[in-house]
């Protein structure tokens, strides 16, 4: 590919947009929140499968006259298929199994899926951890982009990853889908795939700012995103693909696992090129910031 | 142009390198290749029985009356397994042989993998299934230590009352309160003697149990447990529990249970395969107990008195006393050591109420025999016919109470006595299991649960299979067409890296998970990424280089890029590894084994094959 799009002309207009986004997002997300799965909430899951359609009103109300009046009952992927959730009970482990008792008497044969409870400290660990975790991996990535390629670098690579999780889950909160552990999965696989990206552009920044000393550093920017732009969207394209097919034929368990990593992957794209550049521009990266070749920098001569 | 000499060639040891790695790989890939059969497993419901020829004969005999064809019958370990050719017939076998058995035996339905035993002497086995896949349940318990600790203290509490009287230290109040021990002594002088005992008995033998608070102008001192002695009174709890579980998973009849430790102070238990939760938390949260009584002699009325059979032989009886004056949740400890002249011994500690009792009990029976009961909660099975006319399995639940020890009382006892007189060290081991298990160290409760249906699992394993052969269709579909021969060769690697990524589960014995095979699809996905970046970076090299100079830069320049992006996706994953349970831990394993497999195929594969296609030849134009 030969293109000579002028990337960076457009990084003020791509930068009001991410902090316009990222800003909405944290707002959505102190205000609204999150809707968390039962992984994090904690409480009681149960998915029954009928041998024919049943009406959801029915299910509902025999809930109701049984005690159960604040459970959420939906489809779960086929109108035979019903997923059945009820708040924690102060810990009480056997509602399950009541809820399936109950649902045995109505003149619908039923078959049990699954059940699922998660006690209320169980969902605040899960979820301490999973917000820890995303934050360590952060911090670690951070000392690996520095040590490896420079601080400026490592401040645009975190950005991103920052601005593309944050995004992700503001996009979850907007739309009110489910939160779940698959999804925090998601998530981190995201920082993954974006850092890929986010290594690849700046790999090639940086090898240019060393062997180009001609260009200015907006044109040596460019010229480094146009020469990966092959790259990233082949890669985008084949990793969309296979997401794709997670997400149509995955069924309805890994769905909002899918769905995280597909819009993970176009912000991700978007991300390595105009989050990335735009704060090693804003940071005024210099070739002094690059001047002496690292020994185990840009050559692994010998390396198959 | 400057002048090609052995460009692109590898030596012989590099190829040897790759085909040793994928010469492993599909060696621990191949057992997958081999179907699952339908199978039976048969064990003594009395789990000190272990399964034998005679059992087998029998078993023959039930399936040749009932015309059941079976493909194959062995013994293994203590239990036999039985294969058959369709499910239908595993069904109905397995109705068959527990209706003429009944209580006999348990039996257990599984998918007995068919791999080959060459396969299985070398450690090849098939990957396994996680719980989402293969059905079955999952339970997280939560071992409640602040009741055990409350328990040791109270034990405190009575050893220190009791020895504070023998050496005349008076003191106003003892109390615990919020899991510290507090006592206000009467003067200065049984203050000091009183903190000097503590401190003196506070060193344990891994460190300073107690954290002493004193308060001098009150007279008051405060005890607490130490960090390293809550941690051993944890450690010991949760272990003890770990046991007794075990023990009452094994009454389920599951073919690969797993009980395991997980965190300070929980315990995971898996069971594949088991569709009743109900039944099975009836059975995990059961209590199996223990009774201490006095054997009745002869003054005691026939109406307050029990005869029971001895678990270790069946016909030998005793009479004991109806009153029961201890029973197993007071016991904190029971250990096996040695008495005096060398012969085993069980000792036994209670808490402070059964000391107590205990000491009322023993004090006016010294020379009459102590008889310990073990306490079981059983099931019964009937063969009867109900309204339909078919003949069923009924279960009914009963107690059955069995004599494990009866042994002369020598002493008053009280907190802490010793069973001699048990038999040999082996025996004496095992009653004092038994009387752990009798008892939870601890009270357990249920904080995570989760079922996964037959018919769920199944449809699991289907759509993860569909996702990962029509992503890999694409993906393959795409590179082909995009980068031709390059894109073939990047394409025979994928297919070496989904190889390896199955070898390397099965080898490490990781269980996969639905999110595990999202996980291998996010490989296919990302895998290529190496690849197209070593391409792409041929293509423009190939603008002022020759095609051989090109690829070899190509590759080496790519390196450098490749091995940073996937140093940081290995951080990511791993870190999901360390804070995720369950499925997401079988996706950070799968996407974490795929980042490294692919870096040697993307890697060492793709340029083996590039150059055994182009190596050392004149090439003038590259079609890339």
């Amino acid at each position: 590919m030969n293109t000579k799009f002028k990337f960076m002309k457009y990084r003020k207009i791509a930068g009001i947009i991410s902090i316009t986004l990222f800003i909405i997002s944290v707002g959505f997300l102190f205000f609204r929140g999150l809707s968390l799965g039962l992984d994090f909430s904690g409480g009681t899951l149960i998915e029954v499968s009928y041998e024919t359609p049943i009406s959801l009103e029915e299910v509902r109300s025999s809930l109701e006259s049984n005690g159960y009046a604040d459970s959420q009952v939906v489809n779960f992927g086929t109108n035979l298929d019903v997923l059945i959730k009820v708040a924690d009970q102060s810990g009480n482990s056997s509602v399950g199994e009541d809820i399936f008792n109950i649902l045995s008497n109505q003149e619908i044969p039923i078959e049990l899926k699954r059940v699922e409870f998660v006690g209320p400290q169980v969902g605040d660990e899960l979820r301490d951890q999973g917000g820890l975790g995303m934050l360590i991996a952060l911090f670690m990535i951070l000392i690996y982009v520095a040590f490896r390629f420079q601080y400026k670098f490592a401040l645009g690579a975190v950005t991103a990853l920052g601005h593309d999780v944050v995004i992700i889950l503001g996009l979850f909160s907007i739309f009110s889908w489910d939160f779940d552990l698959t999804v925090l999965a998601a998530l981190l696989a995201v920082i993954g795939y974006s850092l890929n990206d986010t290594i690849v552009v700046s790999d090639r920044i940086r090898e240019n700012f060393r062997t180009e000393r001609v260009l200015e550093p907006i044109d040596m920017v460019d010229l480094s995103l146009n020469q990966t732009l092959g790259r990233t969207i082949v890669t985008s394209l084949t990793t969309l693909l296979v997401l794709f097919a997670l997400f149509i034929f995955g069924g309805e368990l890994i769905r909002g696992f899918s769905l995280a990593l597909i819009i993970g992957v176009l912000i991700g794209t978007y991300s390595s090129i105009y989050v990335v550049a735009n704060m090693l521009m804003s940071l005024t990266l210099t070739q002094e910031d690059l001047a002496v070749p690292e020994p185990e920098g840009a050559d692994f001569d010998g390396m198959p | 142009m400057p002048q090609l000499i052995k460009v692109n060639k590898f030596s012989i040891y590099q190829y040897l390198i790759i085909f040793i790695v994928l010469a492993v790989g599909s060696f621990y890939a191949l057992p997958n290749l081999y179907p699952t059969q339908p199978s039976i497993q048969v064990a003594y419901t009395d789990t000190a029985k272990s399964a034998d020829q005679a059992l087998m004969v029998e078993l023959e005999e039930i399936l040749d009356n009932s015309d059941t064809v079976y493909e194959d019958m062995f013994l293994r370990e203590n239990k036999i397994v039985i294969k058959f050719n369709d499910v239908d017939t595993q069904l109905s076998s397995k109705t068959v042989l527990q209706n003429a058995l009944l209580d006999k035996v348990i039996i257990a339905l599984f998918l007995e993998p068919s791999t080959p035993q060459w396969l299985k002497d070398m450690g090849a086995n098939p990957v396994k299934l996680g719980l989402d896949l293969s059905g079955g349940v999952h339970f997280l318990l939560e071992v409640d230590i602040d009741t055990a600790q409350q328990g040791r203290l109270e034990l405190l509490l009575d050893t220190y009352r009791k020895s504070f009287a023998e050496d005349r230290i008076k003191f106003n109040e003892s109390y615990i309160k919020d899991l510290v021990l507090f006592f206000e002594f009467s003067d200065k002088d049984s203050y000091n003697k009183a903190l000097k005992k503590y401190r003196d008995e506070s060193l344990g033998i891994s460190g300073v149990q107690y954290v002493i608070t004193e308060r001098p102008s009150s007279n008051q001192l405060l005890l607490e447990y130490s960090d390293i002695a809550l941690r051993e009174i944890r450690d010991y709890a949760v272990g003890q529990n770990l046991i007794t579980l075990r023990n009452r998973v094994n009454e389920l009849g599951v073919s690969e249970p797993v009980v395991q430790r997980q965190g300070a102070n929980r315990i995971v238990v898996q069971l594949p395969g088991v569709q009743d939760p109900t039944a099975a938390k009836k059975i995990i949260g059961k209590t199996a107990n223990l009774e201490f009584r006095m054997e009745a002699n002869a003054r005691t009325s026939p109406l307050r008195k029990e005869e029971f059979n001895f678990k270790e032989n069946d016909f030998q009886t005793a009479y004991l006393e109806k009153a029961v004056i201890v029973s197993g949740d007071r016991v904190t400890n029971a250990s096996t050591g040695f008495d005096e002249s060398g012969f085993a011994q069980v000792n036994i500690t209670l808490d402070m109420q059964g000391g107590r009792a205990m000491q009322k009990a023993t004090s006016g029976n010294i020379g009459r025999r102590l008889g310990v009961l073990f306490v079981e909660q059983k099931t019964k099975s009937e063969l009867v016919t109900n309204s339909l006319g078919e003949s069923v399995i009924e279960q009914t639940t009963y107690i059955e109470k069995n004599i494990i020890s009866l042994a002369t009382v020598q002493a008053v006892l009280g907190t802490s006595f010793r069973i001699t007189g048990v038999g040999t060290p082996a025996e004496a081991s095992e009653l004092a299991l038994l009387l752990r298990a009798g008892a939870l160290a601890a009270p357990m409760k249920f904080v995570e649960e989760r079922t996964v249906g037959p018919s769920l699992g199944k449809e699991n394993i289907e759509l993860g299979m569909k996702s990962i052969l029509i992503g890999f269709a694409l993906v393959v579909l795409f590179m082909a067409v995009y980068y031709k021969v390059f894109g073939i060769a990047a394409n025979i690697s994928l297919i070496i890296n989904l190889v390896l990524i199955t070898g390397i589960m099965s080898l490490l014995g990781a269980s996969l998970t639905l999110p595990g095979m999202a996980g291998i699809v996010l490989t296919v996905g990302m895998a290529v990424d190496a690849n197209v970046l070593i391409f792409s970076r041929i293509r423009e090299e190939l603008k002022e280089k020759d095609p051989q100079t090109a690829i070899r830069d190509g590759f080496s320049r790519a390196f450098v890029t490749i091995f940073d992006a996937n140093v940081t996706t290995l951080i990511a994953a791993l870190i999901l590894y360390i804070i995720g349970t369950g499925p997401v831990k079988g996706f950070a394993i799968t996407l974490s084994i795929g980042i490294v497999t692919s870096m040697f195929t993307a890697i060492m594969c793709t340029r083996a094959i590039v150059n055994l296609v182009y190596g050392n030849k004149n090439i003038k134009v590259l079609p890339i």
